[in-house]
């Protein structure tokens, strides 16, 4: 086991760099380290200056994706020992704009998030008298696994269609979507599919499948647009087919 | 410090880095996917030649046995072989990633991966068949 593990890590530093360079910092190297806690380690010890984003260290809070070694990973979950012997690149989320060090800009998925309306919609609202809509576990089946989605943005740091064509929706984005129309609770599936299935939208992705990868969630967004797909196709169909029975 | 925080919508020293024009090289998924795209030309070929067929003959015995002299040059069958690759690419790639898009749920379980790739390949091989059985007949 080496003593010491080398980092070369992105620095950006707006105010007095027009672009990235990269800083190589020595760490000591631990077998129960993983890069979260090299980096703590030069923020705390060697550069306080350096920028990045974490919370909980434990795979659920998804703020701590970066590219290591170029694949996009939740650096708290990236062992050391995994990247030996060195140095490890660390960088910034690729396609997304970077405003400091290893932080970047995720507005443009926030606002693309909202346009799915990932949220329960009801024709009726039940009133609270009437009870909770209750759910079999095969219901909860059918969309639990694109529930498991934690926002970390990996998978659209592994997609090289956002990279290329920045209006798509995007891999999470389209899962979460998925992920209540199936919900037996929802009534929303006809106002999704008119977002989704436009441009930017599923017609988009070439099933490159790099989003389920590296999706440390096992969401697996490529099947999700896929499965996405079908199902716009069939109602092309029914509604070529069947005019009068669409609405 | 004010109670309603005041976000701005643009940041004006972002970074954005371009893609490459050669991102399909840094990595060995990227290329195989790549060439997957790519074998599209392969299955267009092929339906080149089914259709410029089909004309020769609906031109007659001469036209027809003219077409057959082109098939037997070298170029041709070196197209052929280079197409017919391209074509197995695309439908091995084709049925290995079809349980992603196809999700069969049987008695409220879903279907192994395996039982939906295998019932594709099971199906090229019965088509596969039934198209060497009318070929070989004649």
């Amino acid at each position: 086991m080496p003593p010491t593990v080398t980092l070369t890590v992105t620095r950006y530093r707006p105010e007095q760099e027009s672009e990235p360079t990269f800083q190589t910092y020595e760490v000591p190297f631990r077998k129960d380290w993983v890069v979260l806690d090299a980096l703590n380690y030069i923020k705390d010890k060697l550069d306080g200056s350096l920028s990045f984003r974490w919370s909980c260290r434990m795979g659920v809070c998804g703020s701590c994706g970066m590219m290591v070694d170029d694949t996009p990973k939740l650096t708290c979950a990236a062992f050391l020992s995994d990247h030996l012997p060195g140095p490890i690149r660390v960088e910034p989320l690729q396609y997304f704009p970077v405003i400091r060090d290893l932080v970047v800009d995720i507005t443009d998925f926030m606002r693309k998030l909202k346009t799915v309306k990932p949220w329960i919609i009801r024709e009726h609202e039940k009133s609270l008298a009437e009870g909770e809509y209750l759910q079999t576990p095969s219901q909860l089946e059918a969309y639990k696994q694109f529930s498991m989605c934690i926002n970390c943005l990996l998978c659209y740091a592994a997609c090289p269609i956002y990279g290329l064509e920045p209006s798509f929706i995007g891999p999470a984005a389209i899962a979460l979507a998925q992920r209540y129309n199936l919900d037996s609770r929802d009534q929303a599936k006809r106002e999704r599919h008119q977002i989704v299935s436009a441009h930017g939208g599923i017609w988009e992705c070439t099933f490159v499948g790099e989003c389920t990868k590296v999706c440390p969630k096992n969401v697996d967004p490529a099947g999700a647009i896929q499965q996405y797909k079908l199902t716009a196709a069939g109602h092309w169909f029914k509604a070529l087919l069947l005019p009068w029975r669409t609405r | 410090m004010s109670a309603t925080p005041h976000y701005t919508p643009y940041h004006p020293k972002w970074y954005r880095r371009r893609v490459s024009v050669w991102w399909w090289l840094q990595k060995g998924s990227s290329a195989c996917f790549v060439l997957r795209e790519l074998t599209s030309v392969g299955v267009a070929f092929f339906a080149v030649v089914c259709l410029w067929q089909v004309r020769a003959l609906a031109e007659g015995p001469e036209a027809y046995a003219r077409f057959l002299v082109w098939l037997r040059t070298p170029l041709f069958l070196a197209l052929h072989a280079v197409a017919f690759l391209f074509v197995l690419f695309h439908a091995v790639t084709w049925f290995n990633l079809a349980p992603r898009a196809l999700v069969v749920r049987l008695q409220g379980r879903r279907l192994p991966d395996g039982i939906i790739a295998g019932a594709n390949y099971a199906a090229w091989l019965v088509l596969s068949g039934v198209v060497a059985w009318i070929l070989m007949r004649g």
